[in-house]
This record gives structure tokens, sequence and C-alpha cells, in this order.
């Protein structure tokens, strides 16, 4: 449940991203690709930087003469390369400051999802390192500006034995400490960056760090223009015996620097740190509980690895079987891992509340806090509700998006689930045998499931893409899919509309056919 | 929306996209300096003097010892902390005691101090005390300097140059 202090961003965010919705499709919406666009940009980072790297000469004297041959003399490639490698640079701080934004105002941070938020702040710092390691490089006045800057930090701290400022001061800086900047810049910290992706995303399964074609191309192709439009330069070579006077900082990497004109290196450290502590421990302010963890009824689980193949978060695993049955493995629920989604119900070929046998519906992984018995009951109770209507609805939605309890419909029942992930097929296919005229799947936004995956793997099972497979029998013109939001009232509503008015002309069309059938 | 009418959207955004990633990694400048201003900076290590006299110890007193351990001159570890005064144009600049580093005190200090002055010319006195057991700065500097607008004058202190140096 979202708290009162995300509400105002994420109305904000929401109405950006029906307005990007509007822009890009749910696809190709940037606002759902951040963390891969972040990807995206650090792989055109790395492409460029590697091409500057072949020109550029690691010596003080040297440096700064070999970025100025690339930026005006070969600027048609290595220019046009090195502004890529800046902007890119820019364009992922940009990407992961969204990133933050939007995990924070779609409460997608606590409970759970603890891990990835906590080892994310730390590669903000990494790429800020990576930014600020690399401006050094160029040796001009703003390398200069930094170089002093961060000197005066790190002398703040016990790590050398003498200060650090002074070699920038004396002029004593020699190739040798140059080159051990560039060695950071070039290996150190883009493998530390690597590893601490790596941590990051540790705890999801089936990653994406791959933008979907159409937005990597046109990402692409606004940095490359305006890489050739306004293509990245330096300032005037270093030189130690001036102090830089006017800066184009880039207030994307050196916004702290700036603080040292007004405070000690000692406040701006304290400044930092407490910032970085508060994002860290964000996740627990306040405690967010977990749902309860799905749990595994071995004797209807035959092993099949659908709710392994289909969990977000990777809490499910395959193990060989401990009970003696025929089948050869058996899921494992990891309780740490699991977010209590329901997405492994929604995949079990178990979850079939067509089997009459039982009095309660035992499926072979289940979530204790809503259970696959649970949505057969509210289903069956909907439908009673629905008694004497002309058309009757079910609407299945999810409890993070749209509020199912604001539509107040006599020919509607709602139902909200976990996340509508959690609904296996059958489900849909019991609704309509059992008198519902339509089911109308709601739930978060296409492509921006809470739980990652959830509203993916159900429309790709209702369109026979994944199993469990809908029943080919069922009749598809009486199924709808549309994805809402809170905000989305009233798109929701017209949908439902629209979606009643084919459903009362489909009946009275077969309804008349049904009577000429019995003149005949 | 037909793509078509998507394409201009997009490229609407992408051209906002580009322009704050532009913009912010080269503006607003910074004004690190302001015209017709200098910076005088004070940057040494030094470590002060012990604060007692040394011993010597005499025949009997290392006799007394392991063979090992017959240092003839004991002195105390802890070091005396460092004052530093610099008067400019008569009026102070900076006054200051830096206390030795370390657990015992007995580590030097590392001093960087900056101070953005106007340019032009300026008389500088400059002072050091590094040692208790002497009652007045057993170091001091005077000199005329002319400071060009951005120029950066530093203050260096070098006991074994005969004290403050001016680069």
């Amino acid at each position: 449940m979202k708290k009162w202090f995300h509400k105002p961003i994420n109305r904000l965010y929401l109405y950006v991203d029906g307005w990007f919705n509007l822009a890009f499709g749910t696809v190709n919406n940037p606002l759902y690709h951040l963390g891969s666009l972040a990807f995206f940009f650090f792989w055109i980072v790395l492409i460029s930087g590697l091409y500057v790297f072949v020109l550029f000469d690691t010596s003080i004297s040297g440096a700064y003469q070999s970025v100025e041959y690339m930026t005006h003399e070969q600027w048609y490639l290595a220019g046009i390369m090195r502004s890529l490698h800046r902007y890119a640079s820019d364009a992922a701080v940009v990407t992961i400051i969204l990133h933050i934004i939007r995990e924070f105002s779609l409460d997608r941070y606590r409970g759970f999802r603890w891990f990835s938020w906590f080892t994310g702040v730390p590669i903000l710092w990494i790429v800020i390192l990576l930014g600020i390691s690399g401006y050094w490089l160029v040796w001009d006045q703003l390398a200069q500006y930094v170089a002093i800057g961060s000197s005066q930090l790190l002398d703040v701290l016990p790590i050398f034995s003498s200060a650090m400022t002074r070699n920038f001061l004396s002029g004593q800086l020699s190739d040798r400490f140059f080159t051990l900047m560039a060695f950071i810049h070039l290996l150190g910290l883009p493998v530390v960056l690597i590893f601490a992706l790596w941590i990051h995303v540790k705890r999801l399964s089936k990653v994406e760090i791959i933008v979907p074609r159409g937005l990597a191309i046109g990402s692409f192709l606004a940095l490359l223009v305006l890489s050739l439009v306004k293509p990245a330069i330096s300032h005037e070579q270093a030189d130690l015996m001036i102090v830089p006077a006017t800066l184009n900082l880039d207030w994307f990497y050196l916004n702290v620097y700036p603080l040292l004109d007004y405070w000690t290196a000692g406040q701006t450290w304290v400044l930092t740190i407490s910032i970085t502590l508060l994002l860290m421990v964000m996740p627990w302010i306040p405690l967010k509980r977990n749902p309860p963890a799905a749990e595994v009824e071995l004797s209807h689980c035959n092993g099949c690895g659908q709710c392994f193949d289909d969990c977000p978060f990777d809490a499910i695993s395959m193990q060989a079987r401990s009970d003696g049955a025929r089948w050869k493995m058996e899921a494992i629920v990891d309780p740490v891992l699991c977010s209590g989604c329901g997405i492994c119900v929604g995949s079990c070929p178990y979850s079939n509340p067509f089997r009459r046998s039982e009095v309660r519906l035992t499926t072979g992984i289940d979530t204790p806090a809503f259970s696959a018995h649970d949505v057969r009951t509210a289903t069956t109770k909907g439908l009673e509700t629905l008694k004497g209507q002309t058309v009757k609805i079910i609407v299945y939605g999810c409890n993070h998006g749209f509020n199912l309890a604001n539509i107040n419909d006599a020919d509607i029942a709602t139902i909200s689930l976990p996340c509508t992930g959690m609904l296996p097929p059958a489900f849909i296919d019991y609704a309509l045998k059992k008198g519902a005229d339509g089911v109308l799947m709601s739930g978060c936004r296409s492509s921006d499931c809470y739980y990652r995956l959830g509203n993916r793997w159900m429309e790709k099972r209702l369109q026979g893409e994944r199993v469990p497979l809908l029943n080919a029998r069922a009749d598809r013109s009486r199924i709808q899919i549309c994805g809402a939001a809170e905000t989305d009232e009233a798109k929701l509503l017209k949908e439902i509309d629209a979606f009643r008015q084919r459903l009362l002309t489909n009946k009275q069309a077969s309804q008349t056919a049904e009577k000429e059938a019995g003149h005949d | 929306m037909t793509k078509l009418l998507r394409y201009p959207l997009q490229i609407f955004n992408y051209f906002i996209f580009v322009t704050i990633v532009w913009y912010f990694s080269i503006a607003p400048a910074y004004n690190h300096l302001e015209p017709g201003y200098a910076v005088i900076a004070l940057a040494f290590g030094h470590a002060g003097q012990p604060v007692k006299e040394c011993v010597r110890r005499t025949p009997e007193e290392l006799a007394k010892l392991p063979p090992n351990m017959r240092n003839p001159i004991v002195c105390p570890r802890q070091r005396s902390p460092i004052e530093v005064e610099i008067i400019m144009d008569d009026q102070p600049m900076l006054q200051e005691r830096f206390q030795p580093q370390g657990f015992s005190g007995d580590w030097g200090v590392d001093v960087y101090r900056q101070f953005k002055v106007p340019s032009g010319p300026h008389h500088l006195k400059m002072r050091l005390k590094d040692s208790v057991r002497v009652k007045d700065f057993n170091y001091v500097h005077e000199a005329k300097v002319v400071l060009k607008s951005a120029q950066l004058l530093v203050i260096d202190f070098q006991p074994n140059e005969g004290g403050f140096i001016i680069k």
C-alpha cells in the first residue's frame, strides 16, 4: 500500500507515464526501461571510450593535446566519439535518477525489494566517480579544478600520509599519478561497476538489460545528433599557476565541488554521506511487511517447472523429488525472496477451478494470503451477485493498479488479486462457463507490472504464447484486457462501456439467431 | 494513436531529453573566482618540535639497559602544535593552531588553506611557531607581492630552506 508521501509524486509520475505511453506505446515507453536504458548508455560509453582511449595520451603533457586533436582535427570520428562518451555518461545519470524517482513513487523499493534498492545506491556513487575520473583525464582547467577539489575531499580522510592537494599546487604532479587515474577510469571503476550491477539484479529473474530496438535506435540517434550539433569541448589547458575562474561544470557529475567554496571538506563529506545513508535506509522507513510466501503442496506438484520459469524474483528453484513420487523434480520456494505475488499460482497446471472432486481447491503452489480456492470462491460469489442482469461482467484486477472498488455498476463483479499474473487462464474459462458474459482483465498498465512480469505472462497466456494456455474453445470476443493505473478511471470506464456494448450486441445477435433457428 | 502521429511526439520527447542532457552538462556556468581576484594558498607539511628537550642518558643509565635499547638520546614522542599567522596589509588573514596528528600526537601536520584576495600589490607577513619551548614565533617572513587576476600564489614552508617560501 502506498504511503501518503508517495501519492503526490506517484500521481505526477502516472500522468507523465501516460504521456509517454501516448508517444512511444507501452512497449517502447522509456520509463519502463530506465534500468536497461542506463545499461544501453553504459555500452555507448564503453564503445566510444575504447575508441577515445586509442588516441588518448596518458601523460600530463600529452593528454590535453590528444583530446584537442580528437575534438578539432578528427572531429568527424574521434570528436563524435568523445561527445557520445560524454553525453551518454550524462544520459546514464539522468536515467538512473529517473529510475530512483520512479521506483520510489511506485513504492517499489521496500519489503522484498529492499535488496535491489540498497545495492543500487552504491552504483550511483560508482557512476559519479567514473565521471569525475573521466573529467580529470582531459587535463584542462576543469580537470584542474576537479583534481584540487577531489584532493581537498580526500585529504580529510586518513588515507594518504601527506596532503594530496599539495601535489597540484607545487606542480610536481607526475605522469605516474596520471597513469593511475587513467587506470582507475578505464579499468578499475568499470570492473567494480559491472560487479555492482550484477549484485543489483541478483534477486531478479529474466533481467532486461537490452532495450527494445525502437527505443535503442531513437536514443542513440538523439545522442548522435546532439554530438554533431553541440560537440563536447574542453576548457583551456590546465595551468597550476592560475586559478580556474569561470567553469562550465557538468552538474550531473561535478555538483559537489562548488560546495567546497562555502563549506569545509569535512562538512561536504557529512552531507554526501548523510544523503547516501538516508537513501540506503529508505526501504525501512517505514517498514513494509511482505505478504506470506508461496507454499508448495507436493501432492499436487508434478515438477513441471513452470512456476520456476515464471517467478519474477528468482524465489523458486527446482530440486530432486523428496517424497518418492514418480516425478523427477519438485518446486522449492525461498521465503526470503518470495514477494507473495502469486504469479506461480497462475502458472501451475493444477490451478484448475473445474476440479469438482475437491471441496477445497488445492493446487501445486499457492499463496496463503489469497489462494486459488479464494479466487474460485470470489468468482462464484461474484457471479451470484450478477443474477438477473442483462449483461454479466467479471473484472479481475490487481491490488496495485486501478482500485476496482471504484466500479459500482450492477452488472459488474470485481475481484482484486495480488497480481493479474496470479489468475490461471482456466479461471476465465470457468467464469464464462458459469454464466459470465464477459471477463475483463485489468491490473497494472501494460508492461508496467508491480511484480515485473505478471501482466505480461497473463497476456501471453491468453494469446496462447505461454503455458498454461487458455482453452482453445473459449470465446475470445468475450475477453478483454485493459491495464489501468490509479489515474486511468476515465479510460477504464470507457473501455468497460465499449466492452459491455459489444457483449450486449453479441448476446442479442446470438439470441436472435437462436430464435430464428427455433422457428425453422 | 497511429505511428505517424507518434513519431513527432517521440522526436519532441527526445529533443527535451537531449536538451536537458546538453544543458546541465555545461550550464549554468559556475564562477569559482570573481574577476579581479586571486588566490593565496597556504600549503605545507611539517612536524613540530618535541614538547620537551631531548635528554642524553648517562653511561650508568645506558649500562642498565639491554644492549639493543641503548639509545643515548631520549626524546618525548609528542610533538608541539604548529601556530601559523598570516597578516596581509596589516590585517590578519589566518591565525590558527594545528595540533599534531596521531594517537600520541607524534605525527606532523598537513596544512591546506586558501584565501580569495583582490588582485594587486599586497604586503604579506607570515609567522610560524613549531615549539612549545620557545616563547615567540621562530619563523618569520615578510614579502611584497603583486597578484594578477586569477593568479595562484602558494605559500610553502620548508624549514631546511629557511622557512616560508613563496611560489
